[in-house]
């Protein structure tokens, strides 16, 4: 199915400026994944901020070099330095470099979110139904799943180009014949809480379900929206999952009519207590007792409502080993005004915005294993930082810092 | 059915991933050697094969780490998919607009993917997948 523009884009494409450039781009993609037409976008989050060499600043200076600037609200993701706190990330090539790449997005116009959820900015946050142009795998599940946005799962690059173009393929997620679930996983959580039951549904769905869209029952209709945040991390980390319905939780999921309204489910698997037990322990490579080097939170960014379930377990020894939160500015912000700082310093956590441990530089000592409460953490640390990694949830993650080792509660 | 999403030409050995991959953090840009420590196809290096892919996965940031090992030169010469993986595309894509460095990207149906990969070399152009 060949691509067609309307009269309008065509008149973009023929202006040989920025834009054309972008369009050009958007085009040649938009025939790769077989689009037959290109839709408006009321958004953009790009992930073009970490530095993964230099291809990261040569693409985006050449936009710069053709005076172009994003056509809509655009947010950036996590870069490779924390730049209200400098000094944090200790490599100095990911310093230049890193910083170098931020400031060039903001000279194309796009807004010094610098994180990896936007959707929990208050303005940012994509309406039911609109159609936006997201990167960052995390915030695509959550955008499509839990807002009822539409994006396909747009990498690096592609999303820069669809913000200066203000379009998108319609592809994909894009259409809604492409939303409906294809397969089913009904759980039964037993005595696991909510945010572990959520966890390893996101990671059995990324490894099960060989990216095809799946339902999820039988959540607790308590699971709270930070949850739903670590479920869909989890899942487009295991797999290439763009989006899930969760039955009762999510917008467009009603019910089990709504979700398979094109047809009955290829497959149904079942996660009880002991299945989802098993997909956690994938997540760790070292047993309880486990000699800790740190403890990090906030993978995706951490919320303001995590923060208020975290503040009342910081009681009693302080951490003994280093203690990292990931947030964005605005959490910062709010955490500062509720006077939460200084708890979290007295208790030994840093508070690291604008970047993410898991990504660069910032844990000095990895001789010890990282434990988190992230499955998205968990499954890429051990090849991004080199380290072995423990999961567990919130509780164990702070009793554990109070002992530097691994400690199940 | 044979799709192209990146056309190009390419020779080299194909290297079959028996698992999924996600290139960040599953790939190293610096070397184009797979680093994932639970990947069966762990340490092996990219560079110079023609990539056989079963399925995608994995993190929005993987075309960045392929379109940096092609600009480096430690990249493969062609990746043959079993199912579309616009993420590949993409770093494909720049690499060929920014440096004009090839590495075709060709999705084929599951009974050509079963037969190529047993093949001692692989030579692609445009549409064309020839063993030899």
């Amino acid at each position: 199915m060949a691509l067609e523009l309307t009269s309008e884009q065509r008149c973009i494409l023929d202006a040989k400026d920025g834009r054309s450039f972008a369009l050009a781009f958007v085009c040649t993609y938009a025939n790769a994944v077989g689009a037959s037409s290109l839709i408006p976008i009321v958004s953009a989050h790009i992930d073009g901020c970490l530095y993964h060499g230099q291809v990261s600043l040569d693409f985006v200076r050449h936009f710069i070099s053709l005076g172009a600037k994003v056509a809509v609200p655009t947010t950036l993701n996590v870069g490779s330095v924390d730049l209200i706190h400098p000094g944090l990330v200790h490599d100095d090539a990911l310093n230049t470099n890193g910083r170098a790449l931020m400031h060039a997005h903001l000279a194309l116009g796009c807004a010094a979110s610098f994180t990896c959820a936007p959707y929990q900015l208050a303005d940012s946050r994509p309406p039911l139904g609109a159609h936006v142009a997201w990167g960052e795998s995390n915030a695509i599940c959550f955008a499509n799943s839990v807002c009822g946005a539409r994006t396909e799962r747009y990498g690096d690059f592609i999303d820069l180009a669809c913000a200066i173009a203000g379009l998108a393929p319609c592809y994909g997620l894009h259409q809604s014949e492409n939303r409906r679930a294809r397969w089913m996983v009904s759980v039964t959580p037993g005595a696991l809480d909510n945010g572990l039951v959520a966890i390893a549904t996101g990671h059995f769905i990324g490894r099960m379900g060989q990216g095809r869209v799946a339902a999820i029952n039988g959540l607790d209709p308590s699971t709270a929206e930070h949850e739903l945040k670590g479920l869909g991390a989890a899942a487009a980390s295991t797999g290439a999952v763009g989006l899930f319905h969760a039955i009762g939780l999510t917008p467009e999921a009603p019910n089990l009519e709504a979700v398979f309204s094109g047809g009955p489910p290829e497959e149904t698997l079942v996660l009880d207590e002991r299945a989802l037990k098993a997909e956690l322990a994938l997540l760790s490579t070292v047993s309880v007792g486990a000699r800790l080097s740190a403890v990090s939170l906030g993978t995706p960014h951490f919320s303001s409502a995590e923060f208020k379930q975290l503040m009342p377990l910081l009681q009693g020894t302080k951490s003994k080993i280093p203690f990292t939160i990931n947030t964005n500015r605005d959490t910062l912000k709010y955490v500062s005004e509720c006077g939460w700082d200084t708890i979290l310093r007295d208790f030994g956590i840093t508070l690291v915005v604008d970047t993410c441990v898991y990504v660069t530089a910032i844990l000095k000592d990895l001789s010890g294993a990282v434990m988190t409460n992230s499955g998205k953490m968990a499954y890429y640390a051990p090849a991004n930082l080199g380290c072995e990694i423990a999961f567990g949830s919130l509780q164990e993650c702070v009793a554990s810092a109070q002992s530097a080792c691994v400690v199940r509660l | 059915m044979t799709r192209v999403l990146v056309s190009g030409e390419a020779a080299g050995e194909p290297l079959v991933l028996t698992a999924p991959i996600s290139f960040w953090g599953g790939v190293s840009p610096d070397t184009g050697i797979i680093i994932e420590k639970r990947h069966p196809q762990f340490g092996l290096a990219l560079r110079g094969r023609v990539l056989m892919i079963p399925a995608a996965k994995g993190s929005s940031s993987g075309s960045s780490v392929l379109a940096e090992i092609l600009r480096n030169g430690s990249g493969p010469a062609a990746i043959v998919l079993g199912a579309p993986d616009a993420i590949l595309a993409t770093g494909a894509l720049v690499a060929q607009s920014l440096y004009g460095v090839s590495c075709p990207v060709i999705i084929v149906d599951e009974n050509r993917f079963q037969m190529l990969a047993t093949s001692a070399k692989l030579q692609i152009s445009g549409p064309d997948i020839q063993m030899c």
